[in-house]
């Protein structure tokens, strides 16, 4: 890891938390709990990690420590996206009144 | 890093911002979280695809995963009922914080295994974000968990209701502080000793009991704040784990998701007029001491209040958490046709910003009972209608309808309120006149023009639709 690369990730990570502050100002109450339901799914963002750490070779029995660690959190951070994703939907379907019970 | 995949990942990038856009006006809501999933799903396959090319793929962990989870995650939200939706918010938030934490641990425990570990910058890049991603990470998960079976009331052990505590004596607040220099001082010291087990666990194990220390305080009321709060917190997690991995995806979402998430804090904290510190810190709700009670008031019955309601032009339906409780918004709905077909009288709802246990949680509710979009109003809007209104319907509301939010005094003082008050006749339907989360005793209760209607909301909204019935 240079110098410039770490620099370049403080950068970046400090620019997308002025953006994030930026992003959001006047939201009705209504959205607010759809909005965390949505922001919370985007947090599953480490799937991304969690996949590259879960690459490794499977032998049963003897997969290294660290890839059984990655796995699990391959699950967690599926189970964060895709149920955040679908929960979030649910509830602006209602809230918009698109579609009725039972969808 | 490939060229391609570094775009592929300021793709995925611009989705997420342009859907946390989206997410904030109700017309473009759904298409925002579309986005945000189309963003996800591009990063997910640029992932793969990437490890695909480079000739390295080892598929069987992740397509389990993958599999696994995805499955995992459709039941819960495809099953969970309405009303169960906050709790499932908080746990889906506490997996993404753990998700964070066990990359982060899975690349240290490489080290432990043996394998090279890295020296100068890199190292200390490493160390340092590996352990604020366990910190943030642990503590979400713990606090997320708790702030879950918070938002259910308890927890079914062995066919017993328990109820979930809330503690938190003024002693607290420098353990925590404590806690979060112990951690930072391991995590100083991992940095000479990377593969030292004593410290990776210390840190967890701190961490773990932070995020509880952190909501055990917190009342139920308050419950939306921390969750929220929690959220930003597992963005934080996932941004710092970028730093270990060096994955800019990572970087960018979670820090989106940090700041955003921040913001809506914020914001729902303005709602309740209370600021963050005082929700962290000053264990407000749910704890303290209650006023007893010294008043007394004479409950009304069904037929009394469907008589009165009867020739009334105009009714303003005011939800609580009462109403989410006793899962009455069907009855509710029913109520309302009838008057309104019966008696020809106009019904909106007022909706107070944070009743219920959700910030909307009211408005989620009354959806899902086909309650139209238009008759529910904000509080802002509808409070200058209350004079000429008729009757206002409170429904296991409280401390939301409650006259001593005005007089600038007590925990309630300047929170703003429905001006239920304001109506010509009150009924409130609620199971005592036991105080809210406030603690506050509530005058609304007390007024000459208040009807009480003591009981379940869904047993007595059943009683006073069939008491409408037969007139």
């Amino acid at each position: 890891m240079t110098p410039e690369f770490l620099i370049g990730n403080i950068t970046l990570f400090v620019l997308a938390i002025f953006l994030g502050f930026e992003l959001i100002t006047k939201v009705p109450a209504t959205l607010h709990t759809p909005l965390m339901s949505g922001a919370n799914a985007i947090s599953g963002i480490s799937i991304i990690g969690a996949l590259i750490g879960a690459n490794v070779a499977y032998d049963s029995g003897n997969t290294e420590i660290s890839g059984i660690l990655a796995f699990v959190a391959v699950v967690l951070a599926m189970i964060n996206v895709v149920g955040g994703f679908l929960v979030t939907n649910r509830m602006l379907n209602m809230i918009a009144g698109k579609k009725r019970r039972g969808a | 890093m490939e060229d391609w995949v570094a775009l592929g990942y300021l793709l995925s990038a611009a989705l997420f911002i342009f859907g946390l856009k989206k997410l904030g006006h109700p017309r473009t809501a759904p298409f925002g979280n579309q986005l945000g999933a189309l963003g996800m799903l591009v990063a997910v396959l640029t992932t793969i695809f990437s490890m695909q090319l480079a000739g390295d793929a080892e598929w069987v962990l992740i397509g389990a995963g993958i599999a696994l989870g995805s499955l995992i995650g459709y039941i819960m939200a495809v099953r969970v009922q309405m009303t169960g939706m906050p709790e499932l918010v908080a746990l889906f938030n506490g997996f993404g914080g753990a998700a964070s934490a066990l990359v982060a641990l899975s690349e240290i425990q490489k080290y432990i295994d043996g394998g090279t570990v890295p020296a100068g910058l890199e190292l200390t890049v490493t160390m340092v974000a590996a352990g604020l991603s366990a910190l943030v990470g642990w503590m979400t998960l713990t606090g997320s968990l708790l702030a879950m079976y918070k938002l259910k009331g308890g927890v079914s052990v062995f066919g017993k209701w328990i109820k979930t505590p809330t503690w938190g004596p003024s002693w607290l607040n420098p353990v925590k502080v404590l806690l979060v220099i112990s951690v930072a001082v391991l995590i100083y010291l991992s940095i000479d000793d990377p593969t030292n087990t004593t410290y990776l666990w210390s840190i967890i194990g701190i961490s773990c009991l932070l995020g509880i220390v952190l909501v055990l305080p917190i009342g139920g009321a308050d419950m939306p704040v921390v969750v929220s709060l929690l959220n930003s917190l597992s963005g934080i997690a996932a941004a710092f784990t970028g730093f270990i991995i060096g994955n800019s995806a990572l970087i960018i979402a979670g820090s989106l998701v940090g700041a955003s998430g921040l913001i809506l804090t914020f914001i729902m904290c303005k709602a309740m007029n209370r600021t963050l510190a005082d929700v962290l810190f000053k264990s407000f709700g749910g704890s303290g001491e209650k006023e007893s009670l010294t008043r007394t008031k004479v409950g009304s019955d069904a037929d009394e209040v469907a008589m009165m309601i009867d020739g009334a032009q105009k009714v303003i339906i005011v939800p609580g958490y009462g109403m989410a409780v006793s899962q009455c918004q069907h009855q509710v709905k029913e109520f309302a046709d009838l008057i309104s077909e019966k008696f020809d009288t106009e019904v909106k709802y007022a909706i107070h910003p944070v009743a219920g246990r959700m910030p909307g949680h009211m408005n989620v509710l009354l959806a899902e009972a086909n309650v139209p979009y238009e008759q529910l109003i904000e509080m802002d809007e509808i409070n200058s209608e209350f004079p000429e209104c008729d009757v206002a319907i409170v429904i296991g509301a409280n401390d939301t309808t409650n006259p001593a939010a005005r007089s600038g005094e007590g925990p309630l003082a300047g929170m703003p309120i429905i001006d239920a008050d304001a109506a010509r006749t009150v009924v409130i339907i609620k199971r005592s006149l036991s105080v809210g989360y406030a603690g506050v005793d509530n005058d609304l209760f007390y007024m000459d023009k208040t009807m009480m209607l003591f009981g379940d909301g869904k047993a007595m909204m059943t009683g006073l639709n069939n008491a409408i019935k037969e007139i």
